[in-house]
């Protein structure tokens, strides 16, 4: 979230778009009952589904699951059309008046530099003009009326977005569609605010990003980012899965978006050279450039891993760190794992022999489980580290059509570690909000379970004792990793939060007075400021510095004095960065640092510094000195952006299975460069053998693939059993009763349920041709108590995604339904 | 578990309760506001490991709402509603309960001296020390709350957390309730939100919403917000009214029964002053 969940009431107009917060997010859902008790918001829930929040939003709009791009710029067509934008904000918090290079273009669905052959974009010709890497300076056009301007450019991009054909794509009739328009640009101005709230409904798409994307342009457009009650809010699907991406989750990024390395970057000069941008704004508006301080929470990072190895003679370490020779997130590996061979070395190197799972289910949440389960039966070795007998750490007891088979026939050797559940140990929660907070351990873990981080230390510290006695391949990458816990097997995590947070290793001098030490060697830093590259400070995450400090653990801090009236709460847990509660706050106050909206200030200039929130810009450099987005080379918001895969402004592409062809280019129906792979098990399946749309969601009364493992217990009762919600139409037309058995296929297989009828799912109508959709939830399986298992929703889904994130197109997908 | 401090206001099958009159307790009550409810089911959740109820196994049928009604072990359940209203679809959610009436028909139907007690705050409670498990307070009742036991052969329903608010906090399902749709204080305090949220509602243009407490029973201590002015689109009864054989039963049958069981005692006492013990004959005596 840029903001943060209490942020919410401050709200005039919610859109909750791309998720169910109602269903999923019931605790947090209680701001925006907030903001319309307090304030009176309108909340707008744009869903296929009527669903939980529909049930309690102020307007519900239908749409088509994938098609959110075509709606959303068909909102910022109809905001640019009548003018109901933050035309102030735009001009100097965004790249709108900024010029593109003529090179740039977008034909029948592909922007420029498409390659036939790689199906990847060559993105040279998404630049600017005046590209001050060359010497020169941005080009810009503060009238906005230069055609090749940004703005005129987005504008002639949205045109062929109109309310018709948003109807024709989305479904969505055109007076539901236009009255949400209404309702959402009513905040495209200084006196109201409006934010979007967003989950895995945008995410898991093959356009997924691109959808984002489209939501923050928008917010932009509308002047939104930056404000009390604004933003782009992402809610995340667990109540610690932004502490797992901050702390580098993922196989692109280290710790705190740091970048993997990669291959050919074989020394520190090399890697900072693809990380470190150089190319500024050096206009008025100037870019803070912040990542020019990379080096910084690079060499700290280096530090807090290899200690007193790590030195300036050798790269800091540098060298050890492992460099990745291609794409290595999920699906990427379990394809390699099944064709048993790694295809970013040519196909010659064999596929992982060996695989640690912790705290993730991929058999169940992973798409297509029946590649998955022959992946994991060709593994030599598996380490399940859980607290229950999941689907992966018992793949083989799989019905017999996926894959499950007697253990005789599969090689794999399975371990399984039972491990403490998130009451069973200490340690922080990083909410969505970026707030991290600790919590204290309820009770000891059941039997032999044990903490993950025990678990860990343990396999980590055998291994290098292995090594220590016996030698191996690249034995510095883990004989020179620092372990300087005081209990080396089982650290304290409240040590560990103190490494993360970094501390001096040398005195540190202030910058402004070097005869005035600021730390003494050992002490705790205040933040990511103090953090050097001369090997004087260590530091595990960058981002999470200022946690804990000489002050103590800040994420223990349950101070709820709240002076703004906001609910920012400064002295409550800790948010990143900085303590920051809303990101791009310089972006809440106008040229002269006057707040947008008085009664709610994000930070404003008081003649000296800025006040309010923790400014998110230098606190003493005057209005005009540097532009509200620091991270961007660019230094302001960015509508047109050259960083994505698939094209600097987003695009409507249907689903990699979809029902129609794509109504603005038939010859480029989905996204070009979308994630497919090409095994024998990646069958597609096509409308005409399986007409009807297919989506998954979660359901408020369980937990995951978790809550059908509880023997007692009440959650299972409220919502007991594997069910498909078909619309009352369909149904009619199939001969399928309420609560009778149905049957739902894909190209990839089939499973059985209990149908639920119901009006909450409309049929649509896309172009003239009626289209149904269906849906059901994720949450069961064949592993779990008596009474509670049931049918793998992933048996459906594909392995294909999005280009950027890798993540699956669980929401929109095709099948076809029968009566069981 | 009937509350060991609270004074009795009314109590089943007795004249009067024990309240003294010389502590005064505001009435309590609950407020639902239908239309801030996302049917989460904490509430249902937390009223059952609050009251410590056994599971109730469901299955899957075709709904949401996995319970069809309420159960001598399952004491909270919102109840889904899809619903078309003036062209509008509608998923309309609401807490089913114990409505706490207070004018209980389940304790003006109850034979059992004591078994069903109406509190000094307004709270409606099962003794299960005194119930028999006739089942007349279900027959009493125009929400049709109460559930026989078949396990304790006692009758069963919410309590309003009476263990809870005897020491001052607030119901389970209100303490559990993520969206703030549930709360909990005196009688005057909940109405007053009630108004306040029904005007909300008619300014943003729902020009029939209502604060359901229906006067049939004399007002309830769970005020209900409904955007429709329609309560069977939630399953609760347009006008509840305490049936008129219970009425019968109560207000003429049991005085009456009273007054006669007075007036015999009155006579067999005048007739024993008047005429002495009976004396058996001599000869049936002896013939003994």
């Amino acid at each position: 979230m840029t903001n943060g969940w209490v942020d919410i009431k401050n709200a005039d107009v919610i859109l909750a778009m791309g998720g169910n917060p109602a269903e999923n997010h019931p605790v947090g859902f209680r701001w925006f009952m907030e903001a319309r008790k307090t304030r009176g918001a309108k909340i707008v829930a744009v869903d296929p589904r009527f669903t939980r929040t529909a049930a309690v939003a102020d307007m519900y709009a239908p749409i088509r699951p994938g098609t959110d791009i075509a709606f959303l710029l068909g909102i910022i067509r109809y905001a640019i059309e009548t003018g109901r934008y933050h035309s102030d904000y735009v001009k100097i918090h965004t790249n709108a008046p900024f010029i593109v290079s003529d090179k740039f273009t977008f034909n029948d669905g592909l922007f420029s530099g498409f390659d036939d052959k790689t199906h990847q974009y060559v993105k040279d010709t998404w630049a600017y003009d005046g590209d001050p890497a060359k010497g020169g300076s941005y080009l810009l056009d503060q009238t906005l009326q230069h055609p090749r301007s940004v703005f005129q450019l987005l504008k002639q991009h949205v045109a062929r977005y109109t309310p018709e054909i948003v109807e024709r794509i989305c479904g969505t009739p055109k007076a539901q569609f236009l009255k949400v328009c209404d309702i959402v640009t009513s905040t495209g101005n200084a006196q109201r605010v409006g934010t979007i709230t967003y989950a895995l409904g945008w995410t898991q798409h093959s356009t997924g990003v691109q959808m984002i994307r489209a939501g923050a342009m928008l917010q932009l457009l509308l002047g939104n980012v930056g404000r009390p009650g604004g933003g782009v809010n992402a809610f995340r699907g667990h109540s610690n899965i932004q502490g797992a991406t901050d702390t580098a989750g993922n196989t692109e990024i280290l710790p705190g978006y740091l970048k993997t390395p990669v291959g050919q970057m074989q020394t520190l000069a090399d890697y900072y050279g693809s990380a470190v941008p150089t190319t500024l704004n050096k206009q008025a508006w100037a870019s803070m450039n912040y990542w020019q301080n990379y080096p910084k929470f690079m060499v700290s990072l280096l530090k807090s891993l290899y200690g007193n190895a790590s030195t300036k003679d050798n790269d800091w370490g540098y060298g050890w760190m492992p460099k990745i020779d291609g794409n290595y997130s999920w699906m990427y590996i379990y394809d390699d794992m099944y064709r048993g061979s790694s295809m970013r070395v040519g196909g010659k190197e064999p596929g992982p022999e060996g695989f640690i799972t912790f705290g993730m289910n991929p058999v169940g949440l992973g798409p297509n489980s029946k590649k998955m389960i022959a992946a994991l039966s060709k593994l030599k070795w598996m380490v399940v580290v859980e607290n229950s007998e999941i689907e992966t750490a018992t793949f083989w007891k799989a019905p017999p059509e996926y894959g499950g088979a007697s253990p005789a026939q599969i090689p794999t050797e399975v371990f399984m570690l039972p491990a403490a559940n998130f009451a069973e140990k200490d340690g922080t929660f990083t909410n969505s909000a970026r707030w991290l907070q600790w919590k204290w351990k309820a009770l000891d873990p059941p039997g032999s379970a044990k903490s993950d981080q025990e678990i860990v230390s343990r396999i980590f510290l055998a291994v290098q004792a292995l090594y220590k006695k016996e030698g191996g391949a690249l034995p510095e990458q883990v004989l020179n990793v620092s372990w300087a816990y005081t209990n080396p097997v089982n650290p304290d995590l409240g040590e560990v939060l103190k490494e993360m947070n970094g501390k001096a290793l040398a005195d540190l001098k202030d910058p402004k007075d070097p005869t005035k030490v600021v730390k003494t060697a050992g002490q705790q830093i205040d933040g990511f400021g103090q953090l050097m590259d001369d090997g004087t400070t260590s530091c595990g995450n960058w981002l999470h510095s200022g946690v804990y400090t000489e002050a103590g653990n800040n994420a223990q801090r349950r101070n709820n004095a709240d002076p703004t009236g906001l609910g920012m709460f400064h002295n409550w847990g800790f948010s990143w960065p900085a303590n920051r509660r809303i990101m791009y706050n310089r972006a809440s106050a106008d040229a002269n640092g006057n707040p947008w909206d008085p009664t709610r200030v994000g930070i404003k200039w008081n003649g000296e510094k800025w006040v309010g929130d923790v400014p998110d810009m230098k606190p003493d450099a005057p209005p005009g000195t540097f532009g509200a987005f620091i991270m961007l080379p660019e230094g302001v918001g960015r509508l047109f952006a050259a960083g994505l895969a698939d094209g600097p402004f987003p695009e409507h592409y249907e689903a990699v299975e979809a029902p129609v062809p794509n109504l603005l280019h038939p010859k480029v129906t989905s996204n070009p460069v979308a994630l497919k792979f090409a095994s024998d098990k990646d069958s597609l399946g096509t409308a005409d053998k399986f007409p009807i749309v297919c989506t998954t969601y979660r359901l408020t009364e369980h937990f995951h693939y978790w809550t059908k493992h509880q023997e007692a217990g009440v959650l299972n009762e409220l919502a007991p059993g594997f069910f498909v919600e078909i619309p009352e139409a369909l149904a009619t037309d199939k001969g399928i009763a309420n609560g009778s058995k149905v049957r739902v296929s894909s190209a990839r297989g089939s499973i059985e349920g209990t149908a639920m009828v119901t009006k909450r799912l409309p049929s649509l109508n896309i172009d003239g041709k009626r289209i149904w959709q269906i849906g059901f939830p994720i949450h069961w399986g064949y592993a779990g108590a008596k009474g509670h298992t049931g049918p793998l929703a992933n048996f459906l889904t594909a392995s294909v995604g999005d280009p950027n994130t890798w993540t699956p197109e669980y929401k929109a997908f095709l099948v076809n339904l029968e009566k069981a | 578990m009937a509350s060991q401090t609270l004074e009795i206001h009314r109590s089943s099958a007795s004249m009067w309760g024990t309240r003294t009159g010389i502590r005064s307790l505001p009435t309590v009550a609950k407020y639902v506001d239908t239309t801030t409810c996302i049917g989460c089911k904490a509430c249902e959740a937390a009223c059952q490991e609050w009251n410590d109820l056994k599971r109730v196994p469901t299955s899957q049928d075709g709904s949401y709402q996995t319970m069809p009604k309420l159960q001598a072990d399952f004491w909270n359940l919102i109840k889904f509603n899809e619903t078309e209203i003036d062209g509008n679809f509608n998923w309309l959610m609401r807490k089913d309960q114990c409505m706490h009436c207070a004018e209980p028909g389940c304790l003006a139907a109850c034979p059992a001296p004591g078994a069903i007690v109406q509190y000094a705050n307004g709270i409606v409670d099962v003794n299960p020390d005194s119930c028999i498990g006739c089942g007349y307070c279900a027959t009493g009742c125009p929400f049709d709350v109460p559930k026989f036991h078949a396990k304790t052969g006692k009758m069963a329903k919410c309590t309003l957390c009476v263990d809870r608010a005897e020491v001052g906090l607030e119901p389970a399902c209100v303490k559990a309730c993520p969206t703030g749709c549930l709360s909990y204080g005196t009688k005057d305090d909940m109405v007053a939100l009630g108004i306040l949220r029904v005007k909300q509602l008619k300014d943003s243009g729902f020009k029939d919403a209502i604060l359901y407490d229906p006067q049939g029973v004399g007002g309830t201590s769970v005020v209900t917000v409904l955007k429709y002015n329609r309560p069977e689109l939630y399953d609760l009864p347009a006008d509840p009214h305490v049936s008129m054989g219970v009425k019968i039963w109560k207000q003429v049958v049991r005085p009456l029964g009273v007054i006669a069981g007075f007036l015999t005692m009155f006579a067999v006492f005048g007739h024993y002053t008047k005429y002495g013990p009976k004396e058996p004959p001599a000869d049936e005596g002896r013939a003994a």
